[in-house]
């Protein structure tokens, strides 16, 4: 699975959301209903499934789904 | 023969009279009561207005010698899991054992913040299985809010005051009691949960004071984080390396620190949150004394049976964290007391309430 799809599917169980709303510029926040936590669940559930640590100061970064799979195609070199 | 095993032969709790609810904080910090409920789980706490940590124990050790009948002169070892001691020196434990005439019984206070009452469970089990004891009293208790800081939204929302007692006698009976425990610690943790002034390093002073030393402190993205990480490893590790699957486990008792923590550890073991205590909503999190709370309220209410398999597990302060595997031995009462049939009723309709407020679905296990 490429990442861009892992991603979506990552966001579709943890946020329980349908598919058709997680678009890039989808916020966890103001679109997808996430609060605090969830974005904390949300960035540990990434580090999780592509085994890689995220920096609290990027994870602040990450608002948005385009962002989540920029910063993790950068991540894994295939940016 | 089979080995001398430790199990919990009475139980008691205590929480004192005055409530503060979500909607109280309200009008003392910044927050709501949605922010606090879907964030944590919590809906209210108790405050003990008078006394001391002492005074709170002293109330769920008189309960369990209520349930149960022993005698204060029958206490052999009395271990107190506080972070909230009366006082450095002497111990709580001489402090309560003063106050309830615990003649027979030597003592201390062991500290290990949210993870001190499985701690203390522990160290309490080994003077049984030594040979060397047969009643041990083991007891959490907390006075949150003599460190909380009242004008600090981030933590005051958190936490209340409670005790819980169990006491500990041998048995020989290798289907019931203690039988595993796995307990961690990592030091690197201590700098994002933790209260700076007052010991040795920053003994009390106008300066402590004014600086806020003697109160709380918490970085609570990070504490989340390991959290959430490390009760639920734990759990499934002392699960597993027992030959059991969450199948197998009948009571799930997490510490009531945040209603999330204890979700995401229930998943983690594939146990459907009808197997979890949960009284977080009620308390807060009331650090040594959220799991002997549960264990008594839930055996009160009739709930936890002899032959249950239980599973404790904490994480909290140190960083501090583990679980212990028990098959529970301990009869219930005839009836529930006349005092506890209000909670007793609303037991699970208050939880399934709190979950389906979350909008948690816990779908594994299913
Ligand atoms: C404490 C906890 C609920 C905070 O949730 P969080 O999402 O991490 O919150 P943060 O601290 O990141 O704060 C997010 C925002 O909410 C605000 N906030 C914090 N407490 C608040 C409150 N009681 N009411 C309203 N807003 C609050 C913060 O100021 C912050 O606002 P900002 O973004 O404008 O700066 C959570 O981190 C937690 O439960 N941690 C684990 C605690 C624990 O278990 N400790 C004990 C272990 S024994």
């Amino acid at each position: 699975m490429d990442i861009e799809a892992k991603v979506k599917q990552i966001i579709v169980n943890k946020l329980n959301v349908s598919e058709d709303k997680v678009v890039p510029e989808a916020s966890f926040i103001n679109d997808l209903g996430a609060d605090s936590l969830d974005t904390v669940e949300l960035v540990m559930e990434f580090e999780k499934e592509f085994g890689i640590q995220v920096p609290d100061e990027d994870a602040e970064k990450i608002r948005t789904v385009g962002d989540a799979i920029n910063y993790l195609k950068q991540k894994l070199g295939q940016a | 023969m089979g080995q001398r095993r430790a199990t919990i032969t009475a139980v008691g709790h205590y929480v004192p009279e005055k409530v503060l609810t979500n909607f109280d904080l309200e009008k003392m910090v910044d927050t709501s009561d949605e922010w606090i409920r879907t964030r944590t789980g919590i809906r209210e706490r108790r405050i003990l207005e008078k006394g001391a940590t002492s005074d709170l124990a002293v109330e769920a050790i008189k309960r369990l010698f209520e349930n149960s009948g022993v005698a204060p002169d029958e206490i052999e070892v009395l271990i107190v899991a506080t972070v909230t001691p009366d006082m450095f020196f002497p111990s709580t434990a001489a402090v309560i054992q003063e106050k309830l005439g615990l003649k027979k019984a030597w003592g201390f206070d062991l500290s290990a913040a949210c993870s001190g009452f499985i701690y203390a469970l522990i160290t309490g089990a080994q003077f049984i299985e030594s040979g060397n004891y047969k009643k041990v009293l083991v007891v959490g208790a907390d006075k949150m809010s003599s460190i909380v800081d009242y004008t600090d939204r981030n933590t005051c929302v958190l936490f209340g005051d409670a005790a819980g007692a169990v006491l500990l006698e041998p048995t020989d009976d290798p289907e019931y009691g203690i039988i595993d425990h796995v307990f961690y610690m990592d030091g690197s943790g201590g700098k994002y949960l933790y209260m700076p002034g007052g010991g040795s390093l920053n003994p009390p002073s106008h300066e402590t004071v004014d600086k806020k030393m003697h109160y709380i402190y918490q970085d609570g993205r990070a504490v989340f984080k390991v959290a959430v990480v490390g009760m639920a490893d734990v759990s499934a590790e002392i699960v597993e390396r027992n030959g059991l699957t969450g199948k197998d486990i009948d009571w799930l008792v997490p510490h009531q620190a945040n209603l999330r923590i204890i979700t995401a550890t229930a998943e983690r073991m594939g146990l459907d949150l009808s197997k979890v205590m949960i009284n977080i909503d009620r308390y807060g999190n009331t650090t040594a004394a959220t799991i002997p709370l549960c264990l008594s309220e839930y055996w009160e209410c009739g709930k936890l049976k002899p032959g249950h398999m239980v599973v404790m597990s904490a994480f909290g302060a140190g960083y501090t964290w583990g679980a212990v595997l028990m098959r529970w031995s301990l009869p219930n009462p005839p009836k529930p007391r006349p005092d506890v049939a209000r909670y007793c009723e609303e037991m699970d309709s208050r939880r399934f309430e709190m979950v389906e407020e979350l909008k948690i679905k816990n779908e594994v296990g299913k």
